[in-house]
């Protein structure tokens, strides 16, 4: 059950961490039941396989006809407009990551980078959800927020790092600041979103109940907000990673995205493919990680869709 | 029915200890007093509701009766604390109403449970507020279920229940407060004929058990007539009461009632006046279109 294929495939969490965060506002949390008849969904479960395998092995197959592509492009040297005659093909990029995965330093890498994205994803959430239901409550607090975040959001990340280098005391913190800027933005959006979506009914009904503010906040606005909170989690987590492979890049002496970087410097081509799929294996996996983590507290709306 | 109604008997009785009724002592006299509305809207100020007064007795059950957008929901909206008269005041056992209040239940006409919470927890979720204790409210939210007849379902979670099954959940949980007085907004609206004559006499078991004032909004003529002691019926924008209607048949009341001259009588009085606002409201509709 826990491999539950959603209408849309995985793969689309890469097109996710792309900076436009705003453009997938509402959740797109649809259920297995949503997808497939009840009644299917039912009796699969039961089995041995995932439910839809069918499906997983489409989606496995069109990444093998890619790879296949790959191989023949580069073995022939394809060379129109785009040209192949540089690019490794896989079974050199496999070989290499073979020997990679048996190096240390290699583990080391991938290590820093998620050491950078834990502590900045950590403070993005915590931040951002605060603004994000400040800004969504208070008509105060939002007119003095807003305009911050209207002019800073769209700078990419790139263009931060000389003043991150200039700010920030250490390589590492600037690195951290830039992944936590990515993830900031659309954590902040859709909190407002979702906590100005909260029913006025549900506010009605939990005053004549006898609910204070905070009790409101707490049991009727937080927990309406939170699927599209959990959305701008997702999409934050994409960013997050976009971002710190920009801040990895120019400096820093760990990190994938400083391996990747440095493996185009040093003129090893199949290293800069095996960090480009680590990068994109691991936002995925990680913004996988956030929506599984966040499932049980959805579960009311799951529950509700499969009546 | 009669089973269920015998099954609720022995759940009220079990009240939890520490939490008493609140209604049962003569409170819940509500008077509204020249009551007018205005809302600033795109076209100018609308007068929703006029020079409405109001007076019920502590244990009536009255009904608001009127065409919709005639401003009985806004003169409700008043009197639950929601919404601030322009002009004049609404007391509740002489205190003046500022604000909403667990003295005062709210049922509404739909998707008013929390659907993050299972069936039990919106139940619980009053008592929890009046701070008796998480446990004390578990057993509040159970013996009101079984009142409602809906123990099996409490942890389910209410967008899987039926529409008439979230109405009593809508009204346990406005219940498990003992509020002295029950406002219900249209609650019965939404639901379909058969479920509908359901509900009704289920409320009046239940209201039957407490006793409390009940202030109920419709614009289903039957419903009024059979459900309540008096019916107030108000004319279209702007929302004024032109009549305040008794309706004296006997209690136990069961939708064998529908059928007689007696009530009859009411509803071909209520009918009249209703259909005068009606007309009365598309002929304005019709001069301002």
């Amino acid at each position: 059950m826990s491999l539950n294929p959603r209408p849309r495939p995985p793969l689309s969490e890469a097109a996710l961490s792309s900076p436009l965060e705003t453009s997938e506002r509402q959740p797109i949390e649809a259920t297995p039941a949503a997808a497939t008849p009840s009644g299917v969904a039912l009796g699969a479960s039961r089995r041995l396989l995932p439910e839809n395998w069918d499906r997983y092995l489409v989606r496995i197959g069109a990444l093998l006809v890619a790879a296949l592509c790959w191989h023949l492009a580069s073995t022939y040297g394809f060379d129109f407009f785009v040209r192949f005659d540089n690019v490794p093909g896989p079974l050199v990029v496999g070989a290499e990551f073979l020997a990679q995965a048996s190096s240390q330093q290699f583990y080391l890498h991938i290590l820093h980078s998620i050491q950078r994205i834990a502590i900045a994803y950590g403070l993005a959430v915590v931040i951002g959800v605060v603004l994000g239901v400040m800004m969504g409550r208070s008509r105060f607090a939002e007119d003095v927020i807003l305009p911050y975040i209207e002019i800073l959001r769209p700078i990419p990340a790139v263009a931060w790092i000389p003043l991150a280098i200039l700010m920030m005391p250490t390589e590492q913190s600037s690195i951290v600041f830039i992944t936590f800027l990515g993830a900031l933005f659309p954590i902040v959006i859709n909190t407002v979103h979702g906590v100005e979506q909260t029913p006025k009914v549900l506010v009605r009904a939990a005053r004549s109940l006898g609910a204070s503010n905070a009790a409101i906040l707490w049991h009727v606005v937080l927990p309406g907000a939170l699927p599209s909170i959990v959305t701008g989690l997702a999409i934050g987590m994409g960013v997050a990673w976009f971002s710190l492979l920009a801040g990895e890049i120019i400096s820093g002496q760990y990190g994938i995205g400083y391996f990747t970087w440095s493996a185009y410097t040093l003129v090893e081509y199949p290293k800069i493919i095996i960090g480009m799929l680590v990068i994109g294996g691991l936002g995925s996996l990680c913004t996988l990680l956030v929506r599984k983590a966040c499932a049980p507290l959805l579960r009311w709306q799951t529950e509700g869709a499969k009546s | 029915m009669m089973t269920i109604s015998r099954l609720n008997r022995a759940a009220v009785i079990d009240h939890p200890r520490s939490f008493r009724p609140r209604s049962a002592s003569g409170k819940g006299r509500i008077s509204a007093r020249d009551i007018d509305l205005v809302f600033a809207t795109a076209n100018g100020p609308h007068r929703a509701v006029e020079a409405a007064s109001l007076e019920i007795q502590p244990g009536e059950f009255v009904s608001l009766l009127g065409p919709s957008g005639c401003g009985k929901s806004t003169l409700m909206n008043c009197v639950a604390g929601f919404v601030k008269p322009t002009r004049g005041e609404v007391l509740l056992d002489g205190q003046a109403v500022v604000k909403p209040g667990p003295d005062r239940g709210m049922v509404f006409q739909q998707h008013s449970l929390f659907p993050w919470k299972t069936v039990k927890q919106n139940v619980a979720f009053g008592p929890l507020m009046a701070g008796v204790g998480a446990r004390e409210a578990d057993s509040v939210a159970r013996t009101f279920l079984s009142l409602v007849g809906l123990s099996r379902y409490a942890s389910a979670y209410p967008t899987t229940l039926s529409g008439g099954m979230q109405q009593r959940v809508g009204i346990a949980r406005a219940l498990a407060n003992y509020p002295s007085v029950l406002l219900m907004d249209e609650p019965f609206g939404a639901l379909d004929a058969q479920t509908r004559s359901m509900m009704q006499e289920n409320l009046l078991e239940i209201w039957s058990e407490f006793k409390n004032t009940v202030l109920f909004v419709t614009h289903d003529i039957d419903e009024a007539v059979f459900l309540s002691d008096r019916i107030v019926v108000m004319s279209a924008s702007p929302g004024r009461i032109i009549a305040d209607i008794p309706v004296r048949l006997a209690r136990p009341r069961t939708q064998e009632l529908l059928t007689t001259p007696e009530f009859m009588a009411i509803k071909r009085e209520c009918l009249a006046l209703i259909r005068e606002q009606t007309l009365h409201a598309f002929e304005q509709q019709n001069q301002a279109g």
